[in-house]
């Protein structure tokens, strides 16, 4: 029976499965970070059991790490530090790998994974955290877990599942100038709302998905979540391969052949079965903005804010409930907003490439707005950034250069905005005081968010190209 | 695990679509290394003002859902991140059982972990509950999960669907890794030939 690319991977890890389908899971990568698993750890503690595949499972701290340069002298906050101290003695303690904070290689744990070459195709990723999407970059099963989750791959290696649907989001065509990944991965959540992809599993494919980089389709799994989805995922091809190939905990020599022989198997097979098909022409595809507190609430970037009496449902007093919060009114322009701050980095779009495609727009150019950061997903792609000139890019238009965290995506850390600040956000979550209480969340694309910070309001990144040809 | 069988209690209504892990519990409080006290804050946002006094309109300040054990809320209740803080937070307020027309899949799984029971119904009878719920104390809920069913104050019985492996644990408060500890050896034919099959992992 032909078969998709998550019915493939599946089968592969398929330990034990009972008559009604409730399955053991064997999970080949776990990462940890220091948020969601000193209670899993404690856990193992009380039971007296170990880590049971320690070399697969892979720790970072992330979320609450200051991104200014004193962090090298701890950090300050007693409650975040103390969680980044646990995470410290529990990798130590249980044997697991670890980055600890002032290590180069340190970074948000889903640009660690696939920059280290933890994360390869085929593989079953985990983590707790919603974001572990993002590995589905790579042709792997890639999935958020809770606490309680952690505890058991912990302890098990595995974990209790039931398979989901399989769903295909195509993307036919190549995209226009000025239009990205993330324009793609937040018009497919605008089309299936953001429990459109509850109970699935989305293979994203089609041209557009083809032609984009590594970087770019981490960007489009990453908000797989968002949509509702369990996770998303892209099939490996050349690009995957030469991605992967080298890096450090990457197979090598006659594994590496052999891998790259079942890694080439990764695909759908002609006429498996889709539970769902959405499709979107790249053509279609603007650059987009959020308007409202859901990522669902989004919009091309020349349209208007609009007004709660469009939507049916619940979703009535939402988007009203949502103005509110955000402080627009229907009709106003998206184009008129004015913006406070600026938000490069995140799990979402803290890559190189991201980097480059903000720093294309800041060159030359001042800020306008009263503050902005770029805050680099690792330390590797920062001291990249800073190779490539792409650092002092930044430094000129009037940015504050970071170190590797989470930073304002969550507010865990020292990087908050204020009640009513207004913020362009290149990260994934638009939700109520998600970036500090009170804050206004924007998201759109780096390439937006530079475009936004030069002009001190919500901008089409297209005007600024022009003006650059 | 803590059991859950049955239950008969006051609902609060949170009809809000798309209440998300943030709202139920927001990233400051996600610093503790505990599991228990975090009832306090659970919808710290919408529960309490800048200076930390309770805001009088928010349902679960009402004096007749301060001890609510159900909630009946919007779509989507849960959605955002994997953050199991929020059944946590829940289940120390004392809430045991949430009805809605859909849950986020993270978040629903989390629930299962933790005593709670994630009730799906269609829309229509979640808006009857939603209008038993605004009634307090004057329209109690019946909810039984040996026999799926959730009954309203006027007595219309409506009947959900459960995984029978997550009812079985629920029902008898089992603890998962010890159930897959069962299966150890599975586990290690598992690993052996996966390590001939694909020894690059």
């Amino acid at each position: 029976m032909p078969k998709t690319l998550y019915d493939k991977i599946w089968d592969a890890h398929v330990v034990h499965e009972d008559s009604d389908g409730t399955s053991l899971l064997y999970i080949d990568r776990h990462l940890v970070h220091e948020v969601t698993s000193p209670q899993a750890f404690e856990g193992l503690r009380m039971a007296g059991r170990k880590v049971r595949a320690p070399e697969k499972t892979i720790a970072v701290p992330d979320h609450n790490v200051p991104t200014t340069p004193d962090r090298v002298k701890g950090i300050e906050n007693p409650e975040s530090r103390i969680q980044v101290e646990a995470l410290d003695s529990n990798a130590r303690e249980f044997g697991v790998h670890y980055y600890p904070v002032n290590d180069i290689r340190q970074g948000i744990v889903h640009i660690v994974g696939p920059e280290q070459g933890w994360t390869l195709p085929g593989m079953t990723v985990v983590c707790g955290d919603s974001h572990t999407a993002t590995h589905g970059a790579f042709g792997a099963l890639a999935h958020g877990i809770g606490t309680s989750e952690v505890e058991h791959v912990l302890a098990t290696q595995t974990l209790i599942q039931k398979k989901s649907k399989n769903m295909k989001v195509e993307i036919t065509g190549s995209l226009p100038p000025g239009v990205t990944a993330k324009d793609i991965t937040l018009s497919v959540i605008g089309r299936t709302g953001t429990a459109g992809g509850t109970g699935y599993v989305i293979e994203y494919c089609g041209q557009a998905i083809e032609e984009l980089s590594i970087e770019g389709r981490m960007t489009v799994c990453n908000m797989a979540i968002e949509g509702g989805a369990r996770a998303g995922l892209i099939a490996p091809d050349e690009k995957t391969f030469a991605y992967v190939k080298g890096r450090p905990h990457a197979p090598k020599g006659a594994q590496w052949d052999a891998a790259m022989a079942w890694w080439k198997t990764l695909k759908s097979d002609e006429g498996a079965h889709w539970d769902k098909v959405i499709t979107l022409r790249a053509e279609d595809i603007a650059p987009v903005v959020t308007w409202g507190t859901s990522p669902e609430d989004v919009l091309p970037i020349t349209d208007s804010v609009p007004a709660p009496e469009c939507y049916s449902g619940g979703k009535v007093e939402a988007a009203r409930r949502a103005l509110d919060y955000m402080g627009l009114k229907a009709g106003q322009k998206l184009s008129d907003i004015e913006i406070d701050t600026v938000f490069i980095g995140s799990c979402t779009n803290g890559r190189i490439e991201d980097l480059r495609a903000a720093a294309e727009i800041l060159k030359g150019r001042k800020i306008a707005v009263k503050r902005a950061m770029v805050v680099p997903g690792s330390g590797l792609v920062r001291a990249q950034a800073e190779e490539e000139g792409l650092a002092q890019i930044f430094i000129d238009a009037g940015f504050e250069w970071r170190l590797a965290g989470c930073s304002m995506c969550l507010a865990m850390n020292p990087d908050q905005l204020a009640p009513g600040e207004r913020c362009a956000a290149t990260s994934n979550r638009n939700f109520e005081g998600r970036q500090g209480r009170g804050g206004r969340t924007h998201l759109m694309s780096p390439a937006m968010a530079a475009a936004a910070a030069v002009t001190g309001k919500l901008t089409d990144v297209r005007e600024m190209m022009t003006e650059t040809a | 695990m803590d059991r859950f069988t049955a239950l008969t209690g006051v609902a609060a209504p949170m009809p809000l679509v798309n209440i998300d892990t943030d709202m139920i519990i927001p990233k400051q409080f996600l610093k503790t290394i505990q599991r228990s006290g975090l009832g306090k804050n659970l919808f710290d946002e919408m529960r309490y003002d800048d200076q930390g006094n309770e805001i009088p309109d928010f349902v679960l300040n009402q004096p007749a859902y301060r001890k609510a054990q159900i909630l009946v809320a919007g779509d989507n209740f849960g959605c955002g991140s994997s953050r199991e803080h929020a059944p946590w937070a829940l289940a120390d307020f004392g809430i045991k059982a949430i009805i809605s027309t859909s849950f986020a899949d993270i978040f629903y799984n989390n629930c299962f972990k933790n005593g709670m029971l994630p009730i799906v119904l269609p829309q229509e009878q979640v808006d009857i509950l939603m209008e038993d719920a605004r009634k307090g104390e004057n329209a109690r809920i019946a909810i039984d999960l040996q026999s799926q069913t959730v009954t309203s104050a006027d007595g219309h019985v409506f009947s959900f669907e459960i995984d029978p492996f997550k009812k079985h644990c629920l029902l008898n408060g089992l603890d998962d890794i010890g159930l897959t500890l069962e299966k150890v050896s599975a586990i290690d034919t598992f690993e052996a030939e996966a390590a001939q099959a694909r020894p690059w992992v």
